[in-house]
């Protein structure tokens, strides 16, 4: 028996019994209207996290007109600013308050407190998201192409690059992959600007092609010497740091002509002169785009970003190929290949529900959003700025540092066989997601006299009918878990708010005695501990964790 | 009926086999292949084995100095070589010197608890990081997917069925543990994962259970299950972890600034605190260096000289404080890295991605040496030359588990897929015995495998001298690809003749790679126009 034979045969067997929940479901439309839970699992999956609020706003509305909400277009975010000056440190070149994403470099300083503003701003468009799609797709694209503040280390080059991304988060992909490739971040990232005729430097070439095209997938079969082509037709780009824009130097250009191999039927991308040098990049995306395997990538990537990991060969069958499909006709536009996910019977198989492991962001970001955590306002950027930065930190703690992936790949979550997100939970990070939520329970984080804290008095009244044990405990379970809970939980979790009583009247009069009476502290104290309890309870819950 | 469902189903584990194992030494196991192979409980051993994962592609050139070959080196890498007097020398070697930051692991070999394996990789190199990251942690072929890591498979075969059943009195600990918030596919088993990842040892945070409705059979039901298992495990193995820790008091200096130095240190301590846990992985990262690799005037200094610094400062300090804790017997490590870089530097001060690259192993029980020759560096090297590979580096994974964790044949080719090379690592007065080094260098410096002609056009004959036993052949290109076999089967005592045909293969350097036993050696064939 061969060495190939004998994994194959052995492998199957080792599987332990735990079998996935298969599905026959395709793309095919799941009708006009969905029931609660279905809107529920929609927005978990395009939103972080669900507020009441959300719910409440798109209760009743057809799907159409949901996802076509889900997927328009936001304005573009106005810039971060100078949060950090202080008695230690002045940026002489921006004034607190005024961003300094087109300011001089000035020194290493300004730029890592810039870096700091850059990841905060981040986190504080996620947290305060409007309902739409724009924030995951800026999360997603930034995991696809991976880039690191720590290696480009110029806060302005990054700020660039991430503006980018966010213009085209919906837009079309061929053009985004285009103006990638030409951002001075990148060039920088993967030494795209010391690419050169005489030294050619295969990073960006083989990440273009590993990475951010056609994977590593079976089929995705380009050779080391298509490395060696297309690090040849990207010869030639330079960054001037002073504006931070690209040019196409033809002087450093290699001319020659480029063969490719069999995987692209043996394509010779024609070598050209002076400044039609820069067309090459052209020919060689227009290669690339020829090949079905380039929507096949992005489809089972979007597929696994927001339905599931695991994609056997029916769901490649009927939902990745026919994603794909439509990703080809529509010239790889996005928009209707995501239209087409969102309203399919496929994405609203009772399989797919819950099955998401939350990552550190949806997870940090998801629960300020739930809870309605009440930030300080935009006028105290400072103290606004270090609260969003507060977040920001939590998921870096459970291994997701916006802006700073392990590598070009982007997080192991995202692709690694055969874990994928199962990857974000472990003994170490588990412990930390837990300790988080009891920490924003109890007592919350503050810093300058501010304070951030789940509000859980607040979260509850904002619900449809709180002074009910059982409506508030039903409208919990709704926007907090996916996984349908049991009678007995359900009787747990009253148990906590009526402290071992078995009338619900006593929930009933203490909380409508905190409601006649709002500045009484003994009072509110009641409703307080028995709702930080509960809640304490429910985040630590396994079930938590699911989206 | 497999030896491990006889003790399953007969003899319930944990009760009588600790009384059992315990009425006899370690050594009487060690010595009575038979015994352990009736008992087949996970072998006995109280041997740790702590794997240093280097992030990026090291340049192996530059850290294990080929000194015969400096010459062409330098004429290769004009812009990083490191001057010859700076060079760091190693007692009674010549021809390899080290990186000159390296002055802790110097001491080490000087100390004879370190051994340097020249060249190791594996046939058709993958120059992509993640490809190749994968195929080390997984120990696949080049050409192969696996989906379970070599550790987890080897933990796997010595503790079947975990996580159920586990912990146990028979293994009370976690089986590995990762030290970070991410637990390497390395100790990914053939259906969960075998490793912990922990950052502080001291911190544990009580995790709820509480009511549990039963999973779904959906897919939500498979991660609500999967993230449940992890809530158990934690809380479980939190405990003796914790207690490991606080018994020990006090650790030596450790240096300080040095992420991995800080990870060592508290394997340091959890090993002297007396955990189980067979395996410990550890990282540290920044070693991509495609640019700027040294200051330019001083190429014993920059990126890479404090990458090497810190990595052999670490390794220095963690075998020290495992000396005063008394537990430095019972430890053997590994340096390794996805790919080592291009012999020739570019143009930006670095070196571009390559394929075969020393490894470091050491701790008290090491066989004190360099295996291997130093790779040939030819007088013109062009860009997308590498260093062939001389060792698979899953000889030196089998080697390891054979030696060190006194695995037997069976357990070796469940975990590697195939049979390797036993190369003589650990000493051979250590409980498990491997062929001495100095025996094998030894008829390391006879000519085993010659050709004639040499340059030749059209076929060149192989000649070779076997000591009996499996012989491999295999030719490579300059570019470390595997181009052909030409011998793979038993061969006896003496020498042997094959003939390479040039089947319409480049002009250029073509390697011949004999491996016989524990022996390899590279003959150098120059194919003419």
């Amino acid at each position: 028996m061969d060495r190939r034979s004998f994994i194959t045969a052995k492998e199957p067997f080792s599987k332990n019994s735990i079998v996935t929940a298969r599905t026959q479901s395709g793309l095919s439309s799941v009708g006009a209207t969905i029931p609660t839970a279905d809107l529920i699992h929609l927005l978990k999956r395009t939103l972080f996290g669900v507020k009441w609020a959300d719910l409440l706003a798109f209760s009743g509305k057809s799907l159409d007109v949901i996802v076509n909400t889900l997927l328009s277009t936001d304005p573009i975010p106005s810039p971060p600013v100078n949060n950090y000056n202080d008695s230690g440190y002045t940026d002489t070149n921006v004034p607190l308050g005024q961003t300094w994403v087109t300011a001089a470099y000035g020194d290493g300083t300004a730029n890592g407190r810039r870096i700091g503003s850059f990841k905060a701003w981040w986190t504080g468009l996620m947290i305060n998201q409007p309902a739409t799609l724009q924030e995951k797709m800026v999360l997603f694209w930034h995991n696809h192409f991976s880039t690191q503040t720590s290696t480009i280390d110029d806060a302005r080059y990054i700020y660039n690059h991430h503006a980018l991304l966010r213009t085209y988060a919906l837009g079309n992909f061929k053009q985004l992959v285009k103006q990638v490739t030409l951002d001075p971040a990148m060039l920088v990232y993967l030494n795209g600007n010391l690419n050169n005729k005489n030294a050619p430097d295969e990073n960006y070439g083989r990440e273009l092609q590993e990475l951010f095209v056609f994977g590593k997938g079976p089929n995705s079969k380009y050779t080391e010497d298509d490395v060696k082509a297309a690090a040849k037709v990207l010869t030639g780009y330079v960054v001037n740091p002073l504006t931070i824009s690209s040019s196409f130097n033809s002087a450093r250009h290699d001319t020659g002509n480029k063969q490719f191999s069999a995987f692209y039927n043996n394509t010779i991308i024609t070598g050209k002169t002076g400044n039609n040098g820069a067309t090459e990049l052209d020919d060689m995306l227009d290669m690339f785009f020829k090949l079905d395997e380039t929507a096949l990538f992005i489809c089972r990537k979007l597929y696994r970003f927001f339905v599931y990991y695991d994609i056997d060969a029916t769901t490649e069958a009927n939902v990745i190929a026919p994603m794909a499909a439509i990703f080809r006709a529509a010239n790889y536009d996005i928009v209707p290949v995501l239209k087409a996910l969102f309203t399919s019977a496929h994405f609203f198989d009772s399989v797919n529900r819950g099955c998401m492991i939350k990552s550190p962001i949806d997870y940090t970001v998801g629960l300020c959003r739930e809870f309605g955590i009440v930030f300080p306002p935009p006028t105290d950027y400072v103290n606004q700025y270090i609260m969003f930065d507060f977040v920001r930190i939590q998921a870096a703690f459970v291994e997701q540092n916006i802006g700073d992936p392990p590598n070009v790949a982007g997080w192991p979550a995202y692709y690694q066989v055969p874990q994928f997100h199962e990857l974000w939970i472990n003994s170490d990070t588990l412990p930390k997601r837990n300790q988080l939520t009891d920490y924003l329970v109890a007592i919350g984080y503050s810093r300058n006299g501010k304070k951030i804290v789940i509000d859980t008095v607040a979260f509850a009244n904002s619900l449809s009918n709180p002074a009910d044990p059982n409506s508030l405990i039903n409208d919990v379970l709704t926007l907090l878990y996916t996984i349908d809970s049991s009678q007995k939980l359900k009787d747990f979790l009253k148990s906590i708010l009526l402290s071992g009583q078995i009338s619900d009247h006593y929930w009933t009069d203490a909380w409508n005695a905190y409601k006649a009476n709002l500045n009484d502290a003994m009072t509110k104290g009641i409703v307080t501990t028995r709702l930080q309890a509960m809640f304490k309870y429910m985040m630590n819950l396994s079930e938590y964790q699911l989206s | 009926m497999k030896r491990r469902n006889f003790l399953g189903t007969a003899i319930p584990a944990g009760v009588m086999l600790p009384a059992l194992i315990n009425g006899f030494t370690f050594k009487a196991f060690g010595a009575s292949p038979l015994m352990s192979a009736i008992l087949s409980a996970p072998t006995q051993t109280d041997h740790v084995l702590v794997l240093i994962q280097l992030n990026g592609g090291n340049d192996g050139l530059n850290m294990v100095i080929p000194l015969d070959q400096y010459d062409n080196l330098a004429n290769a890498r004009t812009n990083i070589i490191i001057g010859q007097d700076k060079i760091l020398k190693l007692n009674g070697i010549t021809k390899t010197g080290l990186h000159p930051a390296m002055t802790g692991l110097q001491s080490l070999y000087n100390e004879g608890k370190l051994q340097i394996i020249q060249s190791v990789g594996y046939p058709q190199p993958n120059f992509s990081h993640f490809r190749a990251t994968d195929i080390w942690l997984t120990a696949s072929g080049s050409g192969t997917v696996l989906n379970s890591g070599w550790m987890g498979r080897y933990l796997n075969e010595e503790y079947t069925n975990f996580p159920i059943g586990y912990p146990n009195t028979i293994m009370p600990d976690p089986l590995a543990i990762q030290i970070g918030s991410f637990v390497s596919p390395a100790m990914q088993g053939p259906s969960v994962n075998m490793g912990m990842a922990i950052t502080d040892p001291t911190n544990f945070y009580n995790l709820i259970n509480g009511i549990q409705d039963p999973a779904p059979n959906t897919r939500g039901g498979k991660e609500l299950t999967y993230i449940r298992q992890v809530s158990q495990q934690t809380q479980q193995y939190g405990a003796v972890i914790k207690a490991a820790a606080a018994a020990v008091t006090k650790q030596t200096t450790y240096p300080t600034g040095n992420s991995l130095a800080d990870q060592l240190k508290i394997v340091a301590r959890l090993i002297a605190g007396g955990l189980k846990t067979r395996v410990y992985m550890v990282n540290i990262g920044g070693f991509d260096t495609h640019s700027l690799q040294v200051n330019a005037g001083a190429t014993e200094t920059g990126t890479h000289a404090n990458l090497l610094g810190k990595v052999s400062d670490a390794i220095r300090a963690f075998m020290d404080d495992l000396k005063y804790q008394n537990a430095s017997k019972r430890v053997v490590g590994m340096t390794f890295s996805e790919f080592g870089r291009r012999i020739k530097s570019n143009s930006s001060g670095g070196t571009d991605h390559g394929a075969a690259a020393p490894l470091l192993i050491f701790g008290d029980s090491v066989q004190q040496g360099i295996l291997g020759n130093s790779p040939t560096i030819g007088s013109v090297i062009t860009t997308n030359d590498n260093v062939p590979m001389q060792y698979d580096f899953r000889s030196v994974y089998a080697s390891l588990l054979s030696q060190w964790f006194c695995s037997p044949d069976a357990t070796l080719n469940n975990v590697l897929l195939n049979n390797y090379q036993n190369l003589p690592i650990i000493q051979s007065n250590a409980p498990c015995v491997s062929t001495d080094i100095n025996k094998l260098n030894a008829q390391a410096g006879k000519k085993l495998i010659t050709n004639y002609p040499n340059p030749f056009q059209s076929t060149t004959n192989v000649i070779f001298e076997s000591m009996g036993g499996h012989t491999l052949i295999q030719v490579f290109n300059i570019q470390g690809r595997l181009i052909k076999t030409l011998v793979d089967s038993e061969t006896t005592v003496g020498t042997h003749q094959v003939t390479f045909e040039n089947e319409g293969y480049l002009p250029g350097i073509y390697y011949a790679r004999l491996q016989n036993g524990a022996l390899q050696q590279v003959r150098t064939m120059m194919l003419a126009n």
